[in-house]
């Protein structure tokens, strides 16, 4: 066992239990002693609140619930990370509310509609005789009634958030509903304190805002519902069962019982319930949900799986390794969970409003009501009503509030669907301005992995020996050293099913190359600078090497007793789809950069094949960060794309650090945004959501605006003077209830979004 | 006339005073938990007080079905969480620094203060 292994495994678990049968607090001790006598338990927490108990330590919930009942009391286990279960209660709620307004809804137009007809097209809403009066009367107490059938939400809101110093959208509800209709009762009432031209009842306005914007609120929330439809997708990625050998037998658990070092059974068609290493079998992944990436990957022993992806041909044992929260899915969904509520900087602003807002709304209400009572024409007092309702009603704090994180919420998702996680709001919004994009070249545009391409020999190896025999050599010299190159002349080997030689005085000459004897011959393999080093005579082949370096491979001389044998060239294969996805970048009007420790002639090879004009090379990690800095003194918005490894730095410092991860590896917490393939695909595709995004950001935060800060003078009366024209409560509690609904829809349509034709 | 406006003026000024001025008491975390009620539209505590570097657990409880109270974001600490009608949340945090975290839903209509000393 590694000691990463060693960690995981004494890491503890903690299991939440619901206790049944608590009624004092006395139980508490009980039941906390009982847990912790139970072998593995380190610790037992009992919350008499909401009589949950918190288990710590490396033990099946079965036992511990045992334990429980033991002492008297029913237990079960509350499966914490258990999204699909919250998910599916939220849901539930959702729906029963969505039903109650929908009723409210209909309760209230259904009086609402006929009066405004009436008003409309039949009689006036006015109070002249005794039996209008009367008639009005009653439609005043069936007014009441249905304020406080569909209503009383926002009455009973807005006056315990009056008593708590807080205001919201129910205050200027209850406010602009609860005027009307007291103006109206006043009418009804005293006729005779209000002017002949003023005796108008608004009973319709009242009843029609709650009708409206009860209607807004359940459309609202249906639109709601769907822009967290990539979460939702990601979260029923999750097994919710597990096939677990335990003490020989078979058991299907839940998903929460799953322990750390549990043996679990996956067949084909199975999705894998945990994170672990593949003990025995042989089948092939499908990780395309996570990563995005369509072919199958096959698996064997000591081979890395992900909990989420589909078991595709055979079946498997595995050892989990990352349970619950720990696993790369639970961090994926997390990630995505919190980016989505996290505000982009261009937000700030609605969100300094949105906290003044209401009270501000209440100001400009009593403001506009003074100046049509003290400047406005006959009848003052209805023209002061009409105004001050309808400022109240028209303000909608709903839509500048929810126009920036609506968005963030769908574009977060699509990115992330596109295989892209995006760490928080402002990473989508620098990458939607980023005007140079670095990229380092070892394993970001290429592979990362060399491979032998050629074996040259060389006059002296004529007749000597062949080129089995010198990649044989090679190898078991190269058996002693870490550097890639080395490797991937083993690997060659190993291919090549070739067995290795002993080595005797194996000696790592760092930076130039590995020396060694071997079946008493003196072995000398490097670069040109070894070869210079050791005085030996290579001019006649640097021709050839410069050759391969030209071809993007890089050549190694390998010498025998002095004598060069043979050059044996590298490459690391250009990743398939790097030179669309750099065009695509560059399409977009992006500037982009090669970075590599690599040699300049494999450099411009490199960056001619996949069509890039700026590159740098013998760049040390410490001095890609330099290149980002100085590339954003002269103002340029800096992406860097690395592996998360060696280009820490650099990423670090860039405005918007993109990491390359896998589906086994997902260095998520690394970067700014992970990129769940290898694909530069995922670069253009996350820029293109990100720009998408912020367009949409815009677009809803100056509807908002409109609605907002330009609808108020509109109500207030501001046109009167010059057209006329005053807006009435009933088209303000329209335009209000449908602002938050067209700032949800839009951010709607951000699913629609395809970044690949961008 | 101008008593209308004097009353107009007045209302304004209770306003003012009633919902910008007014400091809120605060309630202070015992024994390492805190109920926090999303209620009638507002956090009940709203305002709360910690001390740094103590683990604490925030407990919401959603009574509010209306879809402004689901959410429940404290950015600065990168917190976020969906609060799921008559359920508890819990939200378990250590913070490393002094100062005022402001805690609220998406559009800021539920608003709270965790104090940290």
């Amino acid at each position: 066992m590694s000691s990463e292994e060693t960690k995981l495994a004494q890491k503890d678990q903690t299991t939440q239990l619901s206790i049944e049968g608590a009624g004092c607090a006395s139980c508490v001790g009980k039941i906390e002693t009982a847990l912790k006598a139970v072998s593995g338990v380190s610790n037992a927490e009992m919350n008499f609140a909401d009589r949950t108990v918190v288990v710590t330590g490396h033990v099946a919930s079965e036992q511990l619930i045992s334990a429980v009942e033991g002492v008297g009391y029913n237990a079960t286990a509350l499966c914490r990370d258990n999204e699909n279960e919250a998910l599916a209660e939220k849901e539930q709620a959702d729906k029963a509310y969505y039903k109650k307004l929908i009723r409210d809804t209909w309760l209230a137009l259904s009086l609402g509609i006929p009066l405004m007809v009436y008003g409309l097209f039949i009689g006036e809403m006015t109070v002249e005789t005794n039996l209008e009066r009367i008639s009005w009367l009653i439609v005043g107490i069936i007014t009441f009634v249905v304020m406080h059938f569909s209503g009383k939400h926002f009455y009973i809101g807005a006056w315990q958030s009056l008593k708590n110093h807080a205001a919201n959208m129910d205050t200027l509800i209850a406010l602009g509903t609860g005027t009307a209709w007291l103006y109206s009762m006043v009418v009804v009432f005293a006729p005779d304190i209000v002017p002949l031209m003023a005796r108008h009842v608004y009973f319709e306005a009242t009843a029609m805002i709650i009708g409206l914007i009860n209607l807004g609120l359940a459309l609202e929330l249906k639109a709601r519902g769907k822009t967290s439809e990539a979460i939702k997708r990601l979260i029923g990625l999750e097994a919710k069962t597990a096939k677990v050998i335990r003490d020989d037998k078979l058991l299907d658990i839940g998903i929460g019982q799953v322990l750390l070092n549990d043996v679990i059974k996956v067949y084909p068609g199975e999705k894998i319930p945990v994170d672990g290493v593949v003990i025995e079998g042989h089948t092939s992944i499908d990780e395309s949900m996570l990563t995005g990436e369509p072919m199958p990957v096959e698996k064997g022993e000591g081979d890395e799986i992900v909990a989420g992806t589909l078991n595709k041909s055979g079946s498997i044992l595995f050892k989990a390794t990352r349970v619950g929260k720990d696993t790369a899915l639970a961090q994926i969904i997390n990630m995505v969970k919190r980016a989505q509520n996290s505000k982009p900087p261009i937000g700030r602003l609605a969100d300094v409003i949105s906290a003044y807002f209401v009270p501000a709304v209440m100001i400009i209400s009593i403001t506009s009501a003074l100046v049509w009572l003290n400047f406005g024409p006959e009848p003052t007092i209805a023209f002061a009503m009409v105004s001050a309702t309808t400022v109240l009603i028209i303000a909608c704090p709903c839509a500048l509030g929810l126009a920036t994180p609506m968005s963030v919420m769908v574009g977060v998702g699509k990115a992330a669907e596109a295989g892209v996680l995006i760490r928080n709001g402002e990473a989508l919004q620098t990458a939607s301005k980023i005007t140079v994009m670095i990229l380092d070249k070892t394993g970001t545009i290429t592979e990362g992995a060399p491979k032998v391409t050629d074996i040259f020999l060389t006059d002296e190896s004529i007749d000597v020996l062949d080129k089995k025999q010198v990649l044989q050599f090679a190898a078991s010299i190269e058996s002693g050293s870490e550097h890639p190159l080395g490797q991937a002349i083993v690997e060659s080997a190993a291919a090549q099913n070739i067995a290795l030689l002993n080595i005797e005085n194996f000696n790592a000459i760092a930076g130039y190359g590995v020396e060694a004897i071997c079946e008493n011959k003196q072995l000398l393999f490097g670069n040109e600078k070894l070869m210079n080093k050791r005085s030996i005579n290579i001019a006649s082949y640097v021709d050839k090497a410069q050759t391969f370096a030209k071809e993007a491979k890089t050549p190694m001389y390998f010498t025998i007793d002095g004598k060069l044998i043979a050059i044996i060239a590298v490459a690391d294969p250009i990743k398939d789809d790097s030179i669309e996805a750099i065009k695509r970048l560059q399409r977009n009007n992006i500037r982009v950069i090669m970075l590599t420790g690599d040699n300049n002639d494999t450099a411009a090879a490199v960056a001619k094949k996949v069509g890039i004009n700026e590159f740098f090379s013998d760049v040390l990690p410490q001095d890609k960060a330099h290149k980002v800095t100085a590339l954003q003194k002269k103002n340029e918005v800096v992406g860097m794309t690395g592996d998360g490894i060696n280009d820490a730095p650099a990423l670090a410092l860039a405005n918007v650090g993109f990491a390359i991860g896998t589906g086994t590896d997902v260095a998520i917490e690394s970067a700014d945004i992970t990129l769940m393939r290898g694909s530069l695909h995922g670069l253009a595709d996350g820029i293109a959501v990100s720009k998408a995004t912020l367009r949409n950001i815009k677009q809803n935060l100056t509807g908002a605006f409109i609605y907002n800060v330009a609808g108020i003078p509109f109500a207030a009366g501001v046109l009167y003077p010059f057209f006329d024209l005053l807006l009435t409560p009933v088209s303000a509690g329209a335009a209000m209830a449908f602002s938050s609904l067209t700032v949800v829809t839009n951010a709607n349509r951000l699913r629609l979004f395809n970044a690949k034709e961008h | 006339m101008i008593i209308i406006n004097i009353v107009g003026l007045a209302l304004i000024g209770m306003i003012i005073w009633w919902f910008w001025l007014y400091t809120p008491k605060e309630t202070q975390v015992r024994n390492n938990e805190i109920i926090i009620d999303v209620k009638d539209g507002v956090y009940k505590p709203s305002h709360i007080k910690c001390a740094v570097n103590e683990p604490i657990v925030l407990n919401f409880i959603r009574h509010d079905k209306s879809p402004c109270a689901e959410m429940l974001l404290i950015p600065e600490l990168s917190i976020s969480a969906v609060l799921v009608v008559d359920k508890s949340t819990k939200i378990a945090l250590t913070i490393p620094k002094t100062g005022e975290f402001e805690f609220h839903c998406q559009m800021k209509m539920y608003r709270g203060v965790l104090k940290v000393e």
